[in-house]
């Protein structure tokens, strides 16, 4: 079966983002399947995170519309996004310093008690069960996360974002700040989640982590999408051609390739 | 669907238990103190004797120390917010006038408009419980004006609260054409404190074993909590320890409550209204115990507590002084949790106000004149940090207490008022300046 066949788990119709007089993010349409991975690259301000902004509500697009499961939906804010299970992990992680792992988990979202109150340490169990998965070493719990290490940091922030059933999951540069070993752990997690059923948009800069991770790869261009192409049918110097280019492989002019293997050099 | 934690069950991950060490540190780390606090409360204590040595021991004295608690509880009680509001990075200017313009009101409520319009004559049970609630519902709504246009508005909170400053104490004015105001219910007047505003010996005795029991049953809950869950707990001399210096200290100071005596004119007087019969050998001797706004302040520092640490909107408050962002992108509804933390102001704000009006029997112009000022130093001297996210309400009423005790030790000791300014402004500097030497060295 191929996943052309089924119904996307979303679909972003042609939405446009403006700030000011930029179009950060011009007439782009776009969509993943449940159990997929879309690599999303481009270069510096191509409008990759923008674009995912307005998935996950942190900044809603201007115009267009997004269907998730064919239904139209309107996301307006982060609520609205997590309400739809979509879950991102921020390239700045969006952790509030001054409160530890647990607090930061279930940040917006706290376990309460009958009366009302925050139940810390049903919150501190669960994080030391999802914690002891991503990262086993860790153990400051009861630390602000400021105190972390980078790839500690991170392990919070993914942990807030699978935790919650997510099905529609957004990921933002998740190994920038890692170490090797913690980035191998990244791909393994996102193979696992892969597997399970949960669509994942990955946005990064590393085109081997996109290439070994992704089914399909979309390329961003100064707010446009130039193509979205399945892996197998690109190599890694194609999809480097269109992120600096612009242009489809066919496209390609002889004096832009040369000029091309020259900056390569 | 996915659940990590529920997915394969993997072993819980380690503790957070300090090693254990012979060094004081250590030893300290292990009864896991807020070292902070303890440090205030070490700085309370040199202050009290440091004035009580200079005074020739006249200081130390329960009718003193309670004066001085009374003084220092309408700024103690403002602090408890304002911790609040500092901390998610805003700033409450408008504090004195709101104090002002609702002790006016309490003031005209009970000598004219009560009687004269609401219909509620001096015989009316519970008139004083109404014009508090009457304050209060007014603070709230003032503060949730002011709380509106900064969150929802976006004007920032220095100007919107400035201009409280100005406009609303332009509004007491217009309140009393400029007059003073006296004569409140003699219920009312309870309030403030005093030999009948106190709530006496065995009342006092019972709020210091209740206070013991608190204690107690907080320890050995968390410590039944974290066994449930396999976290590590404290070592047992160390529970003992906390147990055993906190219902010390709590009795202790319902000890020296119970110190204060009723004047022996009041006592007398009171004795022939009442019939108590002939005065005992030596006089009367009627402990007063804890005021009542004490007990307001234990009240309210206790709920504040609760609201900062154990409620979600405590923690949406720290998130939000923490990081902005993201508070927001975690679905946070960051607007509405600033808004309020500025009706929590108007509420604390209206009790202070009671407190105030009911010490002056009535209002003037001027009432909590300053008071912003006092507060902001109050909660910035107990650890409340400018920069967002750090700050603590037990802190701010300690650093109320400091403030206050050093303002009352100076005038006890002769030095006029100017005086005292000059070394509260120079002890807020120092105190700000030595956490942030402490914090950069931490880090």
């Amino acid at each position: 079966m191929t996943v052309a066949e089924r119904t996307p788990l979303v679909e972003m119709r042609n939405v446009n983002v403006a700030f000011g007089g930029v179009h950060a993010v011009s007439d782009v349409t776009i969509d993943l399947y449940a159990g997929e991975v879309v690599g999303l690259v481009g270069g510096n301000g191509a409008g990759k995170s923008t674009l995912m902004r307005a998935l996950s509500g942190a900044h809603p697009a201007d115009s267009g519309s997004i269907l998730i499961e064919s239904q139209p939906v309107s996301i307006h804010n982060p609520r609205d996004a997590k309400a739809y299970n979509i879950e991102t992990i921020y390239q700045t992680l969006a952790l509030a310093d001054n409160i530890d792992a647990p607090g930061n988990l279930f940040l917006g979202r706290e376990k309460t008690t009958r009366l009302g109150s925050m139940n810390d340490s049903a919150m501190e169990a669960e994080t030391r069960k999802v914690m002891g998965r991503l990262n086993p070493n860790f153990t400051r719990f009861k630390m602000p996360v400021k105190s972390l290490s980078g790839g500690q940091r991170q392990a919070v922030a993914i942990a807030r974002a699978v935790y919650f059933n997510a099905r529609i999951l957004i990921m933002d540069e998740p190994t920038a700040a890692l170490g090797p070993a913690e980035t191998a752990q990244v791909r393994n997690l996102v193979r696992q989640l892969k597997d399970e059923g949960i669509g994942i948009f990955l946005i990064s800069h590393d085109i081997h982590d996109v290439f070994d991770l992704s089914d399909r790869i979309s390329v961003m261009y100064h707010g446009r999408i130039v193509d979205t192409v399945r892996k197998s049918t690109v190599t890694p110097d194609d999809v480097l051609g269109m992120i600096i280019l612009g242009k489809k492989p066919g496209e390609v002019s002889e004096k832009e390739l040369a000029q091309l293997e020259l900056r390569s050099k | 669907m996915t659940n990590v934690a529920d997915a394969t069950p993997t072993p819980v991950s380690g503790g957070v238990q300090p090693h254990a060490r012979t060094s004081i540190r250590g030893l300290i780390a292990q009864t896991e103190i807020d070292l902070r606090l303890f440090g205030m409360l070490v700085a309370l204590a040199a202050i009290l004797l440091t004035f009580n040595i200079l005074s020739e021991g006249k200081f130390f004295q329960p009718t003193n120390m309670i004066t001085l608690a009374v003084q220092a509880t309408g700024v103690a009680i403002i602090a408890t917010g304002m911790v609040l509001v500092i901390v998610s990075r805003n700033i409450d200017l408008s504090v004195g006038s709101l104090v002002g313009i609702i002790a006016m009101t309490y003031a005209l409520l009970m000598t004219d408009w009560m009687p004269n319009i609401l219909g509620l004559g001096a015989d009316v049970p519970f008139r004083w419980l109404i014009a508090l609630g009457i304050g209060i519902v007014l603070g709230a709504l003032l503060g949730a004006l002011q709380g509106f246009v900064i969150a929802y508005v976006g004007v920032p909170s220095f100007i919107v609260t400035l201009g409280g400053l100005l406009s609303i104490r332009g509004v007491v004015w217009y309140l009393s054409k400029g007059a003073a105001v006296s004569g409140l219910d003699p219920n009312f007047q309870l309030i403030g404190g005093g030999a009948q505003g106190s709530i006496g010996g065995p009342l006092t005795w019972i709020v210091g074993v209740v206070g013991c029991l608190a204690i107690l049953g907080l320890l050995v809950n968390s410590r039944r909590q974290r066994r449930r869950f396999g976290f590590p707990v404290r070592p047992m001399w160390a529970e003992f320890l906390l147990a055993g210096v906190g219902c010390l200290v709590v009795l202790g100071v319902a000890a020296f409550a119970n110190a204060s005596l009723w004047p022996q004119g009041l006592a007398n007087r009171i004795a022939l209204e009442q019939n108590w019969g002939p005065a005992p050998e030596g006089g009367w001797r009627i402990p007063t115990g804890f005021p009542n706004p004490i007990i307001l302040l234990i009240g309210v520092t206790l709920v504040m507590t609760w609201m900062a640490t154990r409620r979600r909107f405590g923690r949406y408050v720290y998130a939000y002084g923490g990081n902005p962002d993201a508070a927001e992108l975690a679905g946070i509804n960051t607007r509405w949790t600033i808004l309020k933390t500025y009706v929590l102001m108007g509420i604390l704000c209206a009790l202070a106000a009671a407190i105030a009006s009911a010490r002056l029997n009535g209002s003037t112009l001027d009432v909590g004149q300053s008071y912003e000022l006092y507060v902001i130093a109050a909660a910035v001297v107990g650890g409340t940090s400018f920069a967002g996210g750090i700050g603590t309400i037990p802190g701010a009423v300690l650093g109320a207490f400091v403030m206050q005790s050093l303002a009352y030790g100076l005038s006890f000791m002769g030095v006029n008022s100017p005086g005292q300014n000059i070394v509260a402004g120079i002890v807020l500097i120092l105190a700000v300046g030595f956490d942030t030497f402490n914090r950069r060295r931490g880090s």
